[in-house]
């Protein structure tokens, strides 16, 4: 029996890391929000590593957080130990990651959407979606009915998930939960389009049952840099990760058992991620290769259960239990929780707009694994830009679209939705094509005035990054017009750093520029220099020393800020357009890219129909 | 579209002149135009067919001619298309032209049958360029180039460099992506500075095939110097078959710049034969040096005539030691006659020596030879692709400058992933060459620079 329950501005279904964010930017901007998950202990989950950031999902964090989400505070509130990853590869690619104690990050999100006002958190599975006048009604196992003008679907893995763990297989969520299984259908008549994508996490073993006394020991950094602009105190490291290795005897358990995997033996008809295969992919895969890597990390403080990072399996549990029990400092190892695939259904990203609104379903939003992608840092970014462009469209104002020259967010939806995706996507430094403009460290001066525009981020925070700008911009000048004169003092400094001693007076810029010298080692000499936090004067540095890259870039942003400029009309039916090749139309038939610089981001859009558009283009205009 | 019309065969004198018309409609207006012998209409023509007639502007004037009637979309701009063959001549083809945009068509607008054509899907950008160079060149070398273009043999020979680059890229990506923590692909100094420094040298290559291959289509700017009296107009008229120069045995004949264009080989020589150089006070004279002395500054390859039988003076040595850095043939003339030339001096200075007896017609071959080796046009394969316009050469040179930049930075221990910025910049500019990077200044530049007519 259905019942009529409650009325929303925006309902969101699914509590992890996408819809936790929806949730919050929806509430914050003033809706009537109502957040379902069909576990009240999953809200927040880390049901895979217990981490926050890493390479490029750092960045996206930062970006998240300058926007005025969550994520970034929770990574704060729970970190136990602290990593600025690539120190010594460049300011583009240094990305912090963060061990958290998974417990309490959980803890942290459920009592932030508990508090929030405006926001009623629900334990329900939603098993019907249906369209109803201009909104949506969701509909609940209990048979309770919804009404809410927007609905934005974080699914997760939980959508149509199975668990695979060798020839045994069965419906369920993510960590041993229910998976949601009615969806799906309600779904399919919509018209929407739904694949299966896979991925799969390792065991977690006891700690107890570890020995660590050959293994490598991986601390902390010595000074931590929070996630969160607004976090006063940095958290401390109070844990350490090891490393291990597998080796030739693990490849032969693996080999030897390979027809046991539901990957080979084709149970499993969902696509994995590329970027994180499994243990036995990666021996099939990379047969060259002798041995590969685990970090071993702890889920938390107060629990024995550590993860196994990147020896993820679907194997059978006896033969986990033989392939972990090779590898070095693991001969006796106790497996808590099993590893395991999960398959689920997830929707083609090309079917969404950049606001991840569905073309075909105004008021319906996807965010997170639903979309295509993999990752919590990914999910989060979603779910901030789906909750935002659902309250705005509530409110009548205009989108909130990021671009890819001032965010990695804006990176990964436009690359989600133009490009589409063949397996759960993961963002990647290299994905960007302007990766020193879209520092860590600039973050919250590309995204702030955004995010203080929209509502998200508070006076306080907006009042503390215009300081921190202003004393930014003050000190560059500062050094531009400082100019150190040739004393020995100086020639001492660069000659111990082996870089050629002056002769002449030499602008501190100058000197920045040469790559072995740096801001810090300029003290000594650099009489007039303030007393300034790191992270304000580390900004100026990077921003002096690579001035000339970050000015290629910037003439790139503007080569293609002219082709975004170029709108291509909604309307347009591409297959009208004399010169474009069959594949092109279809392509863009499909995609309506909303200018000319996203058609030329499909693939099957090539030069040749860029020009072919152009040339329209101004056809259409001179016509006009 | 409108109907366009154009004279399609340039403006010099020929055999035949055509005016073309594209656009729908444009049967009907050459109906207009051209009355087929035969009574027959062209609209009622097939494609692909050509009609015996006349062209007349309503007046009393009409021309024989040809009517060749394409029907869309097999045609070069992929439009119907009438092409009217008239006797050559400039005053003919414009009569024609005129009775045309009497009867309604426009005038086409510089490269608007190719922008058509291109428009229509009947061209790639790529092509496009290339049946441009076409059209522009000279020489059978300059057309294989062209060829080799349009074929797409440039753009293979691009996109392995580019893809060489690429592979570079994709390594610094992988370096970059994984943290530093994890065992990760390595990237040496040394595999990065091996890569870039090859790369750079096809670019330099590239570049400088390109320099030689517009010599091929433009010819050599080529200057005769020396005192006077030497023999260079002698020389001249010896390379260019006939009598242009006025010659005669009174020094200074020649008191203006001379030039003609010669075919030597394969290549093609713009020449100019110069006042000769010496300290003069006749004004006219003194005008007439000074040209020279500009024309040599400015020109691309020197043939510095020396009168074999005479020792070395003042004018001569300055003129030699003013050309030490110019591409240079010393011309020993005279070499009929007793030698009292120093050539140690001349050798010492430049690198190419030649005898020549301008008067008998002697050494012409190893002239030839000689400046076919200067030039660099001996060792050149056209038809192995060559950048062919200064769209094409600009994008190479961007893209050398951008490797150059990012292997000074990977030398100097800039971070990888500063230097894969500058590499990111070379890739883009080389696709922007094959056409693979679209950006509307690409097509825009390409179709400014097009000739009216093909």
């Amino acid at each position: 029996m259905e019942y009529r329950a409650d009325n929303f501005d925006v309902a969101v279904i699914g509590a992890g890391h996408a819809g936790i964010e929806a949730a919050l930017a929806a509430s914050r901007l003033g809706c009537r929000t109502a957040i379902f998950t069909i576990n009240m202990d999953a809200v927040g989950n880390l049901p895979c590593n217990p981490a926050i950031g890493g390479t490029a999902k750092g960045h996206l964090v930062f970006e998240i957080d300058a926007l005025g989400g969550e994520m970034g505070r929770a990574a704060d509130y729970a970190t136990i130990q602290s990593r600025m990853l690539n120190m010594s590869k460049g300011p583009a690619v240094q990305s912090l990651r963060a061990q958290v104690d998974r417990r309490r990050y959980s803890e942290y999100m459920k009592h932030a959407l508990e508090l929030q006002e405006n926001l009623y958190l629900k334990q329900a599975e939603i098993c019907a979606l249906r369209k109803c006048g201009d909104g949506w009604e969701l509909v609940t196992r209990l048979g309770a009915v919804h009404q809410s003008k927007c609905v934005i679907i974080a699914s997760g893995t939980f959508l149509g998930g199975k668990i695979f763990v060798g020839d045994v297989n069965y419906e369920g969520g993510p960590d041993g939960m229910f998976a949601a299984t009615s969806l799906t259908s309600s779904l399919r008549e919509l018209g929407i389009t739904l694949r299966r994508f896979k991925t799969g996490t390792p065991a977690r073993v006891l700690r107890s049952s570890i020995d660590t006394t050959n293994l490598e020991c991986q601390e902390g950094d010595e000074i931590v840099t929070p996630f969160a602009c607004d976090t006063v105190t940095p958290p401390e490291n109070v844990a350490v990760c090891h490393v291990s290795w597998t080796n030739e005897r693990t490849k032969q358990v693996i080999l030897d058992n390979l027809h046991r995997s539901p990957l080979y033996g084709g149970d499993i008809e969902g696509v994995g991620p590329r970027y994180c295969p499994s243990i036995e992919d990666k021996i099939v895969r990379f047969a060259e290769k002798k041995r590969h890597q685990c970090f071993i990390e702890p889920c938390g403080l107060n629990t024995e259960e550590m993860y196994l990072q990147g020896i993820s399996s679907s194997l059978p549990e006896d033969v986990q239990i033989a392939l972990y029990r090779t590898m070095d400092g693991l001969a006796d190892v106790h497996i808590m929780r099993p590893a395991y695939a999960i398959e689920y259904d997830c929707v083609d990203p090309q079917e969404l707009r950049l606001t991840l609104e569905f073309k075909a379903h105004p008021g319906l939003y996807g965010a997170g694994q639903f979309n295509g992608s993999s990752g919590y840092e990914e999910a989060a970014a979603q779910g901030l830009v789906a909750g935002v462009n659902a309250a705005l469209k509530i409110k009548g104002d205009e989108e909130f679209i990021l671009k890819r020259s001032e965010s990695y967010i804006g990176t990964l939806i436009d690359d989600l939705v133009t490009k589409g995706v063949t397996d759960p996507y993961r963002m990647m430094t290299s994905r960007s094509e302007y990766r020193l403009l879209l520092r860590q460290d600039n973050a919250e001066e590309r995204l702030t005035e955004k995010g203080y525009s929209i509502g998200l981020v508070s006076q306080g925070q907006y009042d503390a990054y215009l300081e921190r700008k202003t004393a930014k911009y003050a000190e560059i000048e500062r050094i531009r017009k400082t100019v150190f004169s040739p004393t020995q003092e100086l020639n001492d400094i660069l000659v111990s750093r082996e870089t050629t001693p002056v002769t002449t007076g030499v602008h501190m810029d100058d000197l920045l520029r040469r790559p072995q010298v740096d801001y810090a080692c300029l003290a000594a000499v650099d009489a007039q220099r303030p007393e300034l936090p790191m992270k304000i004067w580390k900004q100026a540095e990077t921003e002096i020393k690579y001035e000339g890259y970050i000015k290629r870039e910037l003439a790139a942003v503007a080569e293609m800020k002219r082709l975004e400029e170029k709108k291509l009309p909604e309307s347009t039916d591409y297959s009208t357009i004399v010169g474009l090749r069959l594949e092109a139309v279809e392509k863009l038939n499909r995609v309506r890219p909303e200018n000319i610089g996203q058609a030329s981001r499909i693939s099957g859009v090539s030069p040749a129909d860029i020009s072919v558009l152009l040339i329209w283009l101004t056809k259409q205009e001179r016509s006009q | 579209m409108s109907i366009i019309a154009s004279i399609a065969t340039g403006q010099a004198v020929g055999g035949i002149g055509i005016v073309r018309l594209s656009g729908e409609g444009c049967i009907d207006l050459a109906d207009r135009v051209f009355a087929c012998a035969s009574g027959n209409k062209l609209s009622d023509s097939a494609g692909y067919r050509a009609h015996y007639g006349s062209v007349s502007d309503g007046s009393e004037w009409q021309d024989e001619a040809v009517a060749i009637v394409y029907r869309a979309p097999k045609s070069y701009t992929g439009e119907d298309v009438v092409e009217l063959c008239c006797h050559g001549g400039p005053a003919v083809t414009r009569m024609a032209l005129r009775a045309c945009i009497e009867q309604g068509a426009q005038p086409a607008a510089p490269g608007e049958y190719t922008r058509r054509a291109f428009e229509n899907g009947k061209l790639s950008l790529a092509q496009a360029e290339a049946v441009m160079s076409i059209i522009s060149a000279e020489g059978r070398q300059a057309a294989l180039a062209a060829q080799a273009a349009h074929d797409g043999r440039l753009n293979r020979r691009i996109d392995a460099i580019a893809q060489q680059l690429i592979d570079l890229s994709v390594r610094i990506a992988a370096w970059c992506d994984y943290p530093d923590e994890e065992e990760i692909p390595e990237v040496t100094d040394k595999q990065l500075t091996d890569g870039l420094s090859d790369v750079l040298n096809q670019l330099v290559t590239l570049r400088r095939e390109g320099e030689t291959g517009k010599l091929l289509r433009e010819g050599v700017d080529t200057v005769i110097c020396g005192k006077p009296n030497v023999g260079k107009s002698t020389l001249m008229n010896l390379l260019s078959g006939c009598e242009r120069s006025i010659v005669t045995d009174i020094p200074g004949t020649t008191r203006d710049v001379v030039e003609e264009q010669i075919r030597l080989d394969d290549c093609v020589l713009r020449i100019s034969d110069t006042a000769g150089l010496h300290d003069t006070s006749d004004q006219v004279e003194k005008i007439g040096v000074e040209r020279t002395w500009r024309r040599l500054s400015e020109c691309a390859l020197v043939l510095a005539v020396f009168d074999g039988s005479k020792e070395l003076d003042d004018d001569d040595r300055k003129l030699i030691d003013s050309l030490s850095d110019k591409p240079t043939i010393a011309v020993v003339n005279k070499s009929d006659q007793q030698q009292k030339i120093d050539i140690e001096y001349i050798s010492n200075k430049i690198q190419h020596t030649v005898y020549t007896s301008a008067l008998k017609g002697d050494g012409l071959a190893q002239l030839t030879a000689a400046i076919m080796d200067v030039t660099q046009l001996a060792g050149l394969d056209p038809s192995a692709g060559m950048i062919i316009n200064e769209r094409q050469c600009d994008c190479v040179r961007r893209a050398a400058e951008a490797v150059e930049e990012a292997l000074n930075a990977a030398c100097a221990g800039v971070t990888f992933d500063a230097v894969g910025v500058s590499i990111q910049y070379a890739i883009d500019c080389l696709l922007e060459l094959t056409g693979e990077r679209a950006s509307d200044r690409i097509v825009d530049g390409v179709f400014a620079q097009f000739c009216v007519g093909k």
